[in-house]
């Protein structure tokens, strides 16, 4: 849900990165983080397990610049992946703007991407949503590692509605801030026609 | 489908800043806040200093959210009111609809009165939060939004 301020002359937005265990999600948001100027961006929040874990969420603010005399603020949030995490993912997709699947490229984790992307859908519905109305990015993350499966036989079995793909390595940035502009993009988009 | 932005103008923020204020003093609170339930920070007033006021906002939410989802699986609705009570400094947060008052208070007041005056703001709030979802239903009829202007240029620029 967008805030607008005009007083303060603000827009805040919310976007979740979601996807199974260790698919990198929080690697984003720090690849993200790492990179962005200090002026830009806030704390980096990681509610997380002693062993690095997401327990709850990872949070970072990110004010990218203005647009029509309106300050941009997006809210990063990452959900926890296990499965048995749920109730904390149906929490933290609350009042989402946009979101951002990051589906694990390797082979022997497919099942968990489409597992974990049922979850997403049945989720986004639970609150009120439907994944194809709102704005939507999938990213086939870890394209270095060597036992991944092509980017097409992905596609055919992860993309729901023609939403972009973007394909990335979050640990060392490729494709981080394409996906992020490709789902702020939607996101501001879609203020045009609220 | 998305909720209902929340689009505060000008009066409606002066009066909120106005409630807030008014809020601080008579309870004698170090910084009192207005968050979303999604975590975003609406205003903000009082000692905020070097106070990560978004980091707080964020983490204020999310703690309501997990406790929201604890009520519910006790079968309650939810837990309209939180309290966090520290050796020096304290923290109170009050659901008032799509929107938590949070409170950051220390050993010039007192739990209690930080509630009984939270409540009387909170009446404050619903009053005005109502009129803000009128006069945002009222001018989505009347008036072209000026985010329609917006160009795929505009997009583009914040990212170069």
């Amino acid at each position: 849900m967008t805030f607008i301020n005009y007083a303060s002359r603000e827009i805040n937005c919310k976007i979740v990165y979601y996807g199974p265990g260790l698919c990198g999600k929080t690697t984003n948001l720090q690849y993200i983080y790492d990179t962005t100027a200090p002026t830009a961006k806030g704390k980096l929040i990681s509610l997380a397990t002693e062993t690095d874990r997401t327990l709850f969420f990872d949070f970072m603010p990110l004010e990218l610049g203005t647009v029509r005399g309106f300050k941009t603020r997006f809210h990063l949030y990452t959900v926890p992946g296990q499965v048995f995490y749920d109730a904390s993912r149906k929490l933290i997709l609350k009042g989402v703007d946009g979101v951002v699947f990051v589906a694990d490229s390797q082979e022997e984790r497919m099942d968990a991407n489409i597992e974990s992307l049922y979850n997403l859908e049945e989720n986004l519905q639970s609150n009120g949503y439907d994944l194809s109305k709102i704005p939507y990015v999938l990213q086939l993350n870890k394209r270095d590692l060597p036992n991944i499966l092509p980017a097409e036989e992905m596609a055919a079995e992860l993309r729901r509605n023609g939403e972009p793909i973007h394909e990335a390595v979050a640990s060392n940035g490729a494709g981080v801030f394409d996906t992020l502009k490709s789902v702020a993009k939607q996101v501001l988009n879609e203020l045009k026609k609220s | 489908m998305t909720d209902a932005p929340i689009i505060l103008h000008e009066p409606q923020f002066q009066q909120l800043r106005h409630i807030l204020n008014k809020l601080r003093l008579e309870s004698f609170s170090r910084v009192v806040f207005l968050v979303d339930k999604n975590g975003q920070q609406i205003a903000a007033h009082g000692e905020v200093g070097d106070l990560d006021t978004t980091s707080l906002a964020s983490l204020a939410a999310g703690n309501v959210a997990a406790t929201g989802g604890m009520a519910q699986l006790i079968g309650e609705k939810e837990f309209p009111t939180l309290s966090h009570e520290g050796e020096r400094d304290s923290i109170h947060i009050c659901i008032i609809g799509r929107v938590l008052l949070v409170v950051v208070f220390d050993e010039r007041s007192s739990l209690g009165l930080v509630k009984l005056r939270v409540k009387q703001a909170s009446r404050d709030l619903s009053v005005l939060f109502k009129e803000v979802e009128r006069i945002a239903l009222e001018r989505k009829n009347s008036e072209e939004s000026i985010f329609a202007e917006i160009t795929d240029d505009d997009i583009d620029s914040l990212f170069n």
